[in-house]
């Protein structure tokens, strides 16, 4: 057992660092949202030089050949910046799910693209009844001579609005709920019947509403007619990377309350001295610690192939981060004060990504429920 | 990054959970299973296996011994020790004494003592509390005063944990009351034989005898027994309270617990099916699986840390591993009182000695006594709130 980096690893790790302080200050943060997409394309072309496109492809394929810690490295420096760009979506969602389900042929004619970042990919699978339910799909897939023809609505795709390629679940065989005849396709953006709804979330990353009305796909494009397996295993490695992701906002969070009671001075002494805030605070290292160590639990389960062992090992993370998020991120508006309560200011924007990870495939409640559902985590399982 | 253990460690492992689970009497770890109170010869029987074994004072020098196992070595003994529910040697001998002996003892100190206290032929308790200094221990006011080659000891310890075993007591003494007060202190050994000492047990909620008080009246205790220097004693008494960094969070023991929630929820049953099926106490029973394992993960960095920090400094994480686990055993005992329902009720210590059959199923009758003892540890040893002023000062910087 080992918890060192790998010299890679590290360098992978200072590059990913560098980048968030040189680039992703709060003030340049701003900027960026200011932007036509709502995101920097210079940065986004930088996250290509230094190779983070291509994080997970293999090196053959001209990628960086990194596993789940690769990935929480990244994740963790992105959530103390706050990235905006659509690396989560492109990388993690659509470059696990063309690595576990994309031919050879698609898989070796897109990664160049993908990691040159001229290719961006979003995934298409949440519809308004479907809540964290992955197998609850009404959308249809009806094949029509060589081809499918996909007709329905999807809803919160993150970064659906600038994708140029999309993945889409589409039933086709069985009741909406079934497990069996969950497709899985690749469509492009522009496709013929294709139109999007792009907005911003409570975070101000972007999303979009997708409807899907005759959409053709055929060939590569189908990646197979009941595909929810496969589709678990990537969205539980996308949670790990949340999981990362949300340990680096909640570490900034602790960071810069830390600093603010120091300095914040009142009734003539920092309010850092009180012990009411000291003890608070203590909470809040304890459950940031805990959640770290349950995002490496997480990033390591991850690539676990049964299904049943993964799923109790990524509900446990995700329940805890869940809880230890909004611990930390209620805490750093409380102990800040009104000044906390701004958007001039770099906790709130913190809290609210935090706060939306939390919403994302399935909440601390929802993940306590799969985890008590499967006989918990010591002991065989239900 | 390898969060597996590597073969050696696992091989480690298999060892230890074979030994822990065969060499230990049965009867004895079933006694830890279900909360129920160690007697003398139990602890000293086990404890007396482990030595044997050269498995009980692993965390003291090679010389007198100790082991010189791995940080990861020493995580997988404990946790494999806990998960078999032996008992964990008398902490006071092994986790406490010892140490501060082998460390600042004499060399005729060493002798006398460290190899009957590693073999539980001598049984230690801890005079530190008194009754005006819990929290604030180094405001305590246990007077001993040198007169020729003896100290005159006077004054009261409380909370002594199992001073009814005890054969000797370290102690926390005032030899100095003209200076600061962490500067005045001492660290002596005396006999509990020594004329002027009484025990006077304090029956705690649980309705157990684990802790007494003990009244020092002119007792007399040779020079010798002074550990180290006069004054210094202070020093010594952090150095104990700081050597035990990991076992105290005691994931192995909640583990177990677990598991034998598990298992009596499947035998309880709750609207006609097993309580186990039931939803709501199975995420009760989740929630705190969840906390559990981040704390063994948790506990895991600070292992895998301790190879790389120089001695004395102390990896961030290691803080928090008192306070989590402290309430996450508390948490469990909960549960198990829980599992048992109205069956917590009956107060069955009375029956001890004589042959009244259990009312409701044997396991039940601790539960609810475990749950009433269980509130002690996030009290002792600096209870959670010196913890976070501790945490607050020490890693935060506040």
């Amino acid at each position: 057992m080992d918890f060192d980096l790998s010299d890679d690893q590290r360098l992978l790790k200072e590059s990913v660092d560098r980048l968030i302080a040189d680039q992703y200050k709060f003030e340049q943060r701003k900027k960026y949202l200011t932007e036509p997409k709502g995101w920097s394309d210079a940065v986004y072309a930088q996250l290509a030089e230094l190779g983070l496109l291509g994080l997970t492809f293999e090196e053959t394929l001209g990628g960086f050949g990194g596993g789940p810690v690769e990935t929480m490295i990244v994740m963790e420096a992105f959530g103390r910046g706050l990235v905006l760009e659509p690396f989560f979506p492109t990388v993690i969602l659509g470059g696990g799910l063309l690595r576990r389900a994309g031919s050879p042929g698609l898989l070796g004619g897109l990664a160049p693209a993908i990691t040159a970042g001229k290719l961006k990919l979003a995934f298409a699978h949440i519809e308004r009844h479907s809540r964290y339910d992955l197998g609850d799909v009404a959308t249809t897939a009806r094949k029509e001579g060589g081809a499918w023809l996909l007709n329905g609505a999807k809803s919160l795709v993150l970064h659906g609005d600038t994708a140029d390629k999309i993945f889409v679940t589409a039933r086709t065989s069985g009741a909406q709920r079934d497990r069996d005849g969950v497709g899985l396709f690749l469509i492009d953006a522009n496709a013929p019947g294709v139109s999007r709804r792009g907005y911003f979330n409570q975070d101000r990353l972007r999303a979009a509403e997708i409807t899907l009305s005759n959409v053709r796909v055929s060939g590569d494009g189908v990646l197979g007619e009941s595909m929810l397996p496969t589709i678990e295993h990537v969205i539980d490695e996308a949670i790990a990377a949340l999981c990362a992701e949300a340990v680096g906002a909640m570490q900034v969070m602790h960071d810069t309350t830390l600093d603010y009671m120091k300095t914040r001075k009142q009734f003539g002494r920092t309010i850092g001295s009180f012990q009411v805030l000291q003890h608070r605070s203590v909470d809040m290292l304890v459950a940031l610690e805990q959640a770290r160590s349950m995002a490496m639990f997480a990033a390591v389960m991850a690539a676990e192939e049964n299904p049943i062992e993964r799923k109790r090992a990524i509900a446990a993370a995700k329940a805890q981060i869940g809880r230890s998020g909004h611990l930390i991120g209620e805490e750093a508006v409380q102990i800040h004060g009104g000044i906390g309560m701004t958007n001039e200011y770099s906790v709130g924007h913190s809290f609210k990504r935090m706060t939306m990870i939390g919403q994302m495939y399935g909440d601390a409640d929802a993940h306590l429920a799969v985890l008590a559902s499967l006989g918990g985590l010591f002991g065989k399982a239900a | 990054m390898d969060l597996n253990f590597t073969d050696e460690e696992l091989a480690f492992r298999d060892e230890a959970r074979r030994f822990f689970r065969t060499a230990i009497p049965q009867s004895i770890r079933a006694k830890v299973a279900e909360g129920e109170g160690l007697t003398k010869d139990d602890m000293v029987t086990s404890q007396r296996i482990l030595n044997q074994h050269g498995w009980c004072t692993v965390n003291w020098p090679v010389a007198w011994g100790g082991k010189d196992w791995s940080p990861v070595q020493i995580y997988l003994y404990q946790d494999e020790m806990q998960q078999a529910d032996v008992p964990t040697p008398i902490a006071f001998n092994v986790s406490m004494v010892g140490p501060v002996i082998a460390q600042f003892g004499s060399e005729e100190q060493k002798q006398r003592f460290l190899p009957a206290t590693a073999n539980a032929d001598i049984f230690w308790c801890q005079g530190f509390s008194e009754p005006g200094s819990g929290s604030d221990l180094a405001s305590l006011r246990t007077r001993a005063e040198r007169k020729g080659d003896k100290y005159i000891v006077n004054g009261q310890k409380i909370w002594t944990t199992l001073a009814q075993y005890a054969d000797w007591i370290f102690c926390l003494v005032r030899t100095d009351t003209a200076v600061k007060q962490q500067e005045g202190i001492s660290f002596l050994l005396i006999d509990m034989k020594t004329p002027g000492i009484t025990v006077r047990p304090i029956i705690t909620i649980d309705g157990g005898r684990e802790v007494n008080e003990v009244f020092f009246d002119n007792v007399e205790v040779p020079v010798e027994n002074l550990v180290g220097q006069e004054n210094k004693g202070w020093d010594y008494a952090k150095f104990l309270l700081g050597n035990e960094r990991t076992g105290i969070a005691r994931v192995g023991n909640s583990k177990a617990k677990v598991i034998r929630i598990k298992e009596l929820a499947s035998l309880e049953f709750a609207g006609g099916r097993p309580l186990i099926e039931d939803t709501k106490f199975r995420e009760k029973l989740a929630a705190v699986e969840i906390e559990l394992k981040a704390l063994e993960m948790t506990q895991l960095r600070v292992v895998a840390d301790e190879r790389k920090l120089e001695k004395g400094r102390q990896n961030p994480a290691s803080s928090i591993l008192k306070l989590k686990g402290s309430v996450i055993q508390q948490q469990l005992t909960e549960l198990l009182m829980d599992v048992v329902g109205p069956y917590a009720m009956p107060y069955q210590r009375d029956f001890d000695g004589n042959n009244e059959p259990a009312i409701g199923p044997e396991y039940a009758s601790e539960a609810a006594p475990m749950y009433f003892n269980y509130r002690k540890v996030s009290i002792y040893g600096g209870s959670n709130e010196i913890q976070r002023n501790i945490i607050a000062k020490a890693i935060l910087g506040l």
